[in-house]
């Protein structure tokens, strides 16, 4: 299973597993890792799993899912490397994912 | 005799009647049913039979309308704004092009405007700043709270649910507090509609009202065009790149937005939480033994009272929603209220419960991109006016009935009489 870990805006890692197929947001609501809301339970919708991905794993999460930009425009802090949880999928790949939390969901 | 029938009984009497009038003559934008709280079983009977359906109303202006009654199906809508537009307004109600009551603002607009208009005004209402309010929102709640009756009954709405909401809007526009119900009574005036409440104001009065704040509040952004950029919306707006060009309707349009989207909607779920937990006594029990439940109380509320009913759409193109052939140019209402009681999106979606395993899964800020800008101030408005009501009172009592606002749009409440022991 892949292991992928949460830093916290305060500081402070969570590292969780989950099973191939998982979406990165199902992972973090299933271990109650704090920092992601996911209000519309994956849908694409509500922009409150917004992540930052460590550059070093950017490449490997491909393109931005149809409607995910739109929503990332919801966020409060979008940078360059911002995402939503619930567009990633994971796969043995990604194993050993990094991804900062931001200081809230908006 | 007319007040002599209970509540009970007009239940009773709304529930035999959705379940046995054809189809075609439910009509859940019917004012009526929110007066008297009974659009639940009209609601009930749409889910199971029809949950997209051909409504119509006798109101002209709102006519023939699509009622979106399922959770997934209105999620569908309202995270497809390509096919489902907001460009022709946000309530059922048609105006013709051009008419000075048709407001021009960004929850009313469609990519790419709304998205340049809602980053203006976005940081306002981010964590980051929010948290600089939460003092300032608490002490100000405190304030309102030690100044409430004793023994006596009063108007919870108007002493706690528009004081603090008022207080807090006129905070946000650095607004003169000693004039703050002025915003109150401009919100009011910008959702009523006599078309739908008899006693409501002439069209003619109310746009003469919506003058006069459009009015002041010019006089506000020319104050603070002229001094250095500050936080508060106001100088947001007449400094923010997107919105600095703004014509008056414009601006007119979008001061409506911020004042009923801060105030009718927090307002309604401050006075709405109570009488839920008033008639969930064992849930109240529960808040009381471990106060930290609030956090998922805050989120349970927002859902129950479901504050703004519905949201409308447009549709761009013909297409299909649950079955159903919708046309270009057909209307919708995206009923949040059903959906937040849909029983195959929320488990005992009739149940207020304090402690719900999922409580932020709910429709009542809608979703995609128009979803509320204002979330994250709302609940944090609610969670410090529960925790302080919590550690202060022992007991509030509702002695009476609420009267609830003629409206299918805003859900929400004119008086609930509450009395707190001393």
């Amino acid at each position: 299973m892949p292991r992928v870990t949460f830093i916290a805006f305060a500081g402070g890692a969570r590292t969780v597993e989950a099973p191939v197929g998982t979406t990165l947001m199902r992972a973090a609501t299933d271990n109650r890792v704090p920092g992601i809301d996911g209000d519309c339970g994956g849908n694409c919708a509500c922009a409150t799993c917004h992540v930052y991905v460590d550059p070093a794993w950017w490449e490997r999460l491909g393109v931005h899912a149809a409607g995910e930009k739109d929503m990332l425009n919801l966020v409060a802090e979008l940078r360059g490397n911002s995402r939503l949880a619930c567009q990633i999928t994971l796969t043995e790949d990604l194993n050993g994912l990094v991804v900062n939390l931001p200081e809230a969901q908006h | 005799m007319l007040d002599s029938i209970e509540p009970a009984d007009i239940h009773a009497a709304a529930r035999a009647r959705a379940a046995v009038l054809p189809l075609d003559d439910l009509n859940p934008a019917d004012p009526q049913g929110f007066v008297d709280d009974t659009v639940g079983y009209v609601f009930e009977r749409l889910r199971r039979e029809d949950p997209v359906h051909r409504s119509h109303s006798p109101i002209p202006g709102i006519d023939t309308y699509w009622s979106v009654t399922r959770y997934k199906d209105i999620m569908q809508v309202d995270s497809s704004h390509s096919i489902y537009s907001s460009e022709n307004g946000i309530t059922l109600m048609d105006f013709p092009p051009d008419d000075e009551q048709k407001l021009r603002m960004f929850i009313a607009m469609d990519q790419p405007k709304h998205d340049e208009q809602r980053k203006a005004v976005n940081p306002i209402v981010a964590p980051a700043n929010l948290n600089n309010w939460q003092n300032l929102i608490r002490e100000r709640t405190v304030n309102v709270l030690e100044s409430l009756p004793r023994n006596e009954t009063f108007n919870w709405v108007d002493k706690v649910s528009i004081e603090l909401t008022t207080y807090m809007l006129a905070t946000l526009f650095d607004f003169p507090l000693q004039d703050r119900r002025l915003l109150t009574h401009w919100s009011d005036m910008a959702t009523s509609n006599k078309l739908t409440n008899p006693d409501a104001p002439e069209p003619e009065v109310r746009m003469a009202e919506l003058r006069k704040m459009l009015e002041y509040f010019t006089r506000l952004w020319n104050e603070r065009i002229n001094a250095p950029p500050s936080t508060d919306l106001v100088s947001m707006l007449a400094h923010g790149p997107a919105t600095r060009n703004m014509g008056p309707a414009e601006y007119m349009g979008n001061l409506v937005l911020l004042i009923v989207g801060g105030n009718d909607t927090t307002r309604n779920s401050m006075t709405g939480g109570l009488l839920a937990l008033h008639e969930h006594p064992q849930e109240m029990a529960k808040l009381r033994a471990n106060p930290a439940l609030v956090d998922s109380l805050v989120p349970e509320i927002i859902r129950w009272q479901t504050p703004l009913a519905y949201m409308r759409r447009s549709a761009l193109v013909d297409t299909e929603l649950g079955g159903k052939q919708i046309r270009k140019g057909d209307k919708l209402a995206m009923w949040y209220l059903s959906g937040n009681r849909d029983e195959s999106a929320i488990p005992e979606p009739n149940r207020f419960i304090v402690d719900r395993e999922r409580p932020r899964q709910h429709l009542s800020f809608g979703f995609g991109i128009h979803r509320c800008v204002g979330n994250r101030l709302a609940e944090l408005q609610l969670k410090i006016l529960w925790e302080e009501l919590l550690v202060r009172f022992k007991k509030i009592d509702v002695v009476g009935e609420p009267t609830r606002i003629r409206s299918s749009f805003v859900r929400g409440f004119s008086h609930l009489p509450v009395r707190i022991p001393g």
